[in-house]
């Protein structure tokens, strides 16, 4: 399963201490109020909480009983209390009268290369709201990461937010009098990418094993609810999924074909060492219990988990006919055959099998192909709100604001004109024609884009996913993730030089600044970690790409991202709620 | 307030007691070298920590705003002034400053005067607009927009507010106040569309409950509803209605022909529909009544706008028996989708029968294996491999 690359990649910093400060920060702003106290904490900041100091720890420094705060004060039981909250206009109307303090916890290490900012309101905020009220949030946590683990040699970027952030960030550097540099950096490089830059990878079906149960199950701060389906009880657990998980780190990055195999091995092995125990005398069997037995029982446990969970994926998928939508999926990435997905948009939407499915299914056509149809975006649109919902009007607004569902203007038919002659002639060349049809300025270009950069491959025979050779293998050969594809380019070329067309198309914005005051040197291992900065969320596969990259070219990705995310909960973003 | 002060928080941990600020050094304990450089301060609380200076430029004060310093604002009266913090504040690309400015020129300015100023400032605008939804300002907002000739935005800002109207009454009233809105014609239709479609729910959901209550309706009684029809979506509410309404008269608000009419549903969608709700209730003839059409000449055909693979979906959804299952599996046009789905759902006919035709025996010969002893389907079997006719491809 694993790859064997030329020289074996660095090891990641240890980030535990991101965690520490975070706690040791609350538990001094705790004992600042001496005495029994109770504690209403936000609902999102519930999971988060849960990661940096559990219960007892709360309980340590007089804190009674713990609430969740519903935007409504209630009364607590003792004199005093507490309460711990994202400082959102909406929560802060209904709390009066108290004295405030900043909890600075910026950054929640998920696993031993993922940090994230548990943020998953900056993709709508900045994306369709155009507020920056995260950027100073982003910036403060490079600053944070680079006094920790820099000075960073040198920042990449694309993306108007990127941008931003880069120069808040340059700033409070310049104005802190923290004294960095001469300080050994353990991770060299940074990329800050805006999640516009790719929207096609996200709004994809995930089928490497953790994008699955992501979208599956849907991972919250590193850790899983499976329910009584998975673990064929009537009980639901929570299980942390993260690189101490033996099972979980061996498969997280696979594709899905290979998983279910791979595990089933896994079990017979497991078998056969529990089958040992046949033909042990009293002393060997006394060693076996005290020392194997934990160890193997702890192995079976979740080897039984993921299974359940692998059938439980697949039962789900099955009936959401995830065959059909993968190939609808490749056909709108490769650009063929979109008059067929098109209609089986339209179904899918008619069948009523699920909203945001079928939204994420049309944001997706309209991203690959430069906009609906006109025709078809009125039919679609009224279909949708037919089968989903007349208010979805206003989930339809949002998505053309936010340009992820858009209508071409008249004139624009591409397809109409792409399918005329990719009748007539061969696929490259029709190719070649989309491209003089391009000369009108977009605001998407993924096809131009996808051919620029080779993000389709070709294919000569078929992809062995199990030992793969390029990141394409995590859409199953089908496509290399554009936001993925951009950043191997840009380190590569330590540069955006040769790309000025692909930026182009990409609506500008790239950046590349060296610090002069940090030496280029290329046999310092630093040189080798780079962190990757996704802003408005990054999603499982993506991850999984460019870990097969750093494993591939002996470097090691350090995710820095505002959220997980997923097409699901970037649909649901858009979709407009009640209050 | 928070805003007002300046400071751009993560997470705020609020005490609700004004408290002494004891010194706690620990910072002091924390062991790591180069952790105190960075770690916050620690020292006093920030909410007392205020800033009495008054001299600082527009740059500045946005400076010391970002970094979580409590500013004062009121000493920037003139216009010209306030414009420059503006600026200042959008070129720091903090949004929670440019909003606790914007909170202070919303005080301070005209409206008109502050309308005209953020219509060429867009990055400003959309930090104001979106202060404003956050806090239910829908007035001003409206005003903005309407200033803004923002007319679109303006009748979605106010077709928004329906979603907090739990009333069906009151909801059903605002809705009819939104047709007039200047929407893009399309939803103007749309908006009719809702109107129209939530009247009628509450027309149907009244007599139905009536029906239920008073106990007459069989139908009722043996699938009591398990929701209420209003606020569903309109291929629900068709569901609905031709799972419990499917041969009312065409002028009935209840009836499925009324809202296939009303709300111009294409076939396609009707029959996809009226096929689920017709299914669940086992109601095979009504089922075939749907997919039967009559051509010109009198002869009926089966047709399907939605293929035939979908059908037997639905129709193996609700446990039809394997007769009718059968029926409509044969129809299937993809050939390899009607094997896979009769060999699937034991449709044995429809297997041999399509063995046969496609002139396999080794296949044909080999399902044998999968048919009852002695049982019709074998003989049949028997029956065409003996048959010297045909020409068998292998």
């Amino acid at each position: 399963m694993a790859f064997a690359g030329r020289r074996d990649a660095p090891e990641p910093p240890d980030f535990g201490i991101l965690k520490r400060l975070a706690r040791d920060q609350l538990v001094y702003l705790l004992e600042q109020l001496p005495g029994k106290k109770d504690l209403f904490i936000e609902a999102d900041l519930m999971s988060p909480l849960d990661r940096i100091a559990n219960v007892s720890i709360l309980k340590q420094h007089d804190v009674d009983k713990l609430y969740k705060v519903e935007t409504r004060p209630a009364p607590g039981a003792s004199d005093q209390f507490c309460f711990l909250v994202r400082p959102r206009v909406r929560t802060m109307r209904f709390i009066a009268d108290v004295t405030c303090d900043e909890w600075s916890f910026y950054l929640l290490p998920l696993d031993e290369d993922i940090i994230s900012m548990e943020l998953p309101e900056f993709f709508r905020d900045y994306f369709l709201e155009g507020d920056h009220r995260w950027i100073n949030p982003v910036a403060r946590a490079l600053q944070l990461l680079n006094s920790l683990y820099g000075p960073f040699g040198k920042t990449y970027g694309i993306g108007r937010c990127a941008k931003m952030s880069y120069e808040l960030w340059r700033d409070l550097e310049d104005e802190s009098e923290s004294e960095v540099q001469g300080r050994k950096p353990e991770i060299g490089h940074v990329f800050l990418m805006d999640r516009d830059m790719d929207y096609v990878t996200a709004l994809c079906s995930q089928v490497v094993y953790e994008g699955l149960v992501d979208d599956t199950f849907r991972i919250k701060c590193g850790s899983v609810d499976f329910g009584p389906d998975v673990t064929s009880s009537d009980k639901s657990i929570k299980v942390l999924l993260n690189s101490q998980d033996k099972v979980f780190s061996e498969i997280r990055n696979e594709h899905f074909s290979s998983v279910f195999g791979f595990l089933s091995q896994k079990s017979r092995n497991l078998q056969a060492q529990y089958d040992r125990r046949r033909g042990m005398d009293i002393k060997q069997m006394k060693d076996f219990v005290s020392q194997e037995l934990k160890g193997l029982k702890q192995e079976h446990r979740l080897l039984s988990l993921h299974i359940g969970a692998c059938e439980s994926i697949m039962k789900k998928k099955t009936k959401q006919d995830f065959q059909e939508t993968i190939k609808a999926e490749h056909s709108l990435l490769e650009g063929f055959d979109i008059r067929e997905s098109t209609s089986f948009i339209e179904e899918h939407i008619d069948r009523q099998v699920s909203p945001i499915e079928s939204l994420r299914l049309m944001c997706l056509l309209s991203i690959t192909e430069n906009g609906l149809v006109p025709k078809d975006y009125r039919s679609l649109k009224t279909q949708y709100l037919q089968s989903y919902g007349p208010e979805h009007l206003l989930t339809f607004h949002n998505l053309k604001r936010i340009g992820l569902l858009t209508e071409q203007s008249a004139g624009d038919t591409l397809t109409a004109v792409e399918s005329k002659v990719s009748k007539l002639v061969t696929d490259r060349a029709a190719g070649k024609i989309t491209d003089a049809f391009n000369s009108l300025a977009r605001k998407s270009n993924f096809r131009a884009i996808s051919k620029k950069l080779g993000l389709i491959p070709r294919l000569d025979g078929e992809y062995d996913l199990k030992m793969p050779r390029d990141m394409a293998y995590v859409f199953g050969g089908a496509y290399v993730p554009l936001s993925c594809k951009i950043i191997e380019q840009v380190l590569e070329r330590r540069g955006w030089q040769g790309l000025e067309e692909v930026v182009r198309l990409l609506n500008g914005n790239e950046f590349c600044v060296s610090d002069s005051a940090v030496e280029d040197n290329p046999a310092c291992e630093s040189q080798r970690v780079i962190l990757a900065v996704f802003l408005g969320g990054c999603t499982f596969s993506e991850i999984a790409a460019l870990r097969f990259l750093g494993k591939e070219r002996g470097c090691k990705f350090i995710f820095l991202t505002t959220a997980i995310t997923n097409s699901a909960r970037m649909m649901e973003a858009m979709i407009e709620a009640k209050g | 307030m928070l805003l007002v002060k300046g400071q751009c928080l993560i997470s705020v941990f609020i005490s609700g007691r004004n408290k002494l600020s004891s010194f706690q050094s620990l910072s002091d304990a924390l062991s790591d070298t180069g952790v105190k450089s960075y770690a916050p301060e620690l020292r006093r609380p920030r909410a007392e920590y205020k800033d009495y200076s008054s001299d600082w430029s527009p740059k500045d004060t946005v400076r010391r705003m970002q970094r979580g310093k409590v500013c004062s604002l009121e000493r920037f009266r003139s216009l010209q002034d306030k414009l420059v913090l503006l600026d200042e504040a959008v070129a720091g690309h903090d949004g929670n400053v440019i909003t606790a400015v914007l909170i202070f020129l919303k005080r301070t300015l005209r409206r008109e005067i502050l309308f005209r100023e953020l219509e060429v400032r867009q990055v400003a605008l959309c930090h104001l607009i979106h202060f404003l939804r956050e806090m239910g300002e829908q007035k001003f907002l409206l005003d903005l927009l309407r200033f803004l000739d923002r007319t679109e935005e303006v009748a979605l800002s106010q077709y928004r507010e329906h979603l907090n109207i739990q009333d069906v009454e009151k909801r059903r009233e605002f809705l009819k106040g939104c047709i007039g809105l200047p929407f893009s014609a399309e939803d103007t239709s749309h908006i009719q569309d809702h109107y129209t479609l939530l009247e009628r729910q509450i027309i149907i959901e009244a007599n139905d409950r009536h029906l239920e209550m008073a106990g007459q309706s069989e139908l009722f009684r043996k699938y009591p509803r398990k929701a209420s029809i209003l606020n569903m979506p309109l291929v629900t509410t068709l569901f609905y209605s031709c799972f419990y309404h499917y041969t009312e008269a065409e002028g009935m608000f209840s009836s499925p022909t009324n809202l296939k009419k009303t709300f111009k549903i294409p076939d396609k969608q009707y029959v996809l529909t009226a096929l689920a709700a017709r299914a669940k209730l086992r109601a095979w003839g009504d089922v075939d009544a749907l997919l039967t059409t009559k051509n010109w000449l009198g002869y009926t055909k089966k047709k399907a706008p939605i293929g035939f693979h979908r059908v037997v979906e639905i129709l193996q959804r609700n446990n039809a028996p394997v007769q009718v299952l059968q029926e409509y599996v044969r129809l299937v046009e993809d050939v390899d989708t009607r094997l896979n789905l009769a060999t699937k759902y034991k449709c044995h006919d429809v297997v041999i029968e399509t063995y046969r035709d496609l002139k396999d025996r080794i296949q044909l010969t080999a399902y044998k294996d999968k048919v009852e002893r002695g049982s019709a389907e074998e003989e049949k079997i028997h029956s065409i491999l003996s048959n010297m006719q045909i020409r068998w491809k292998n």
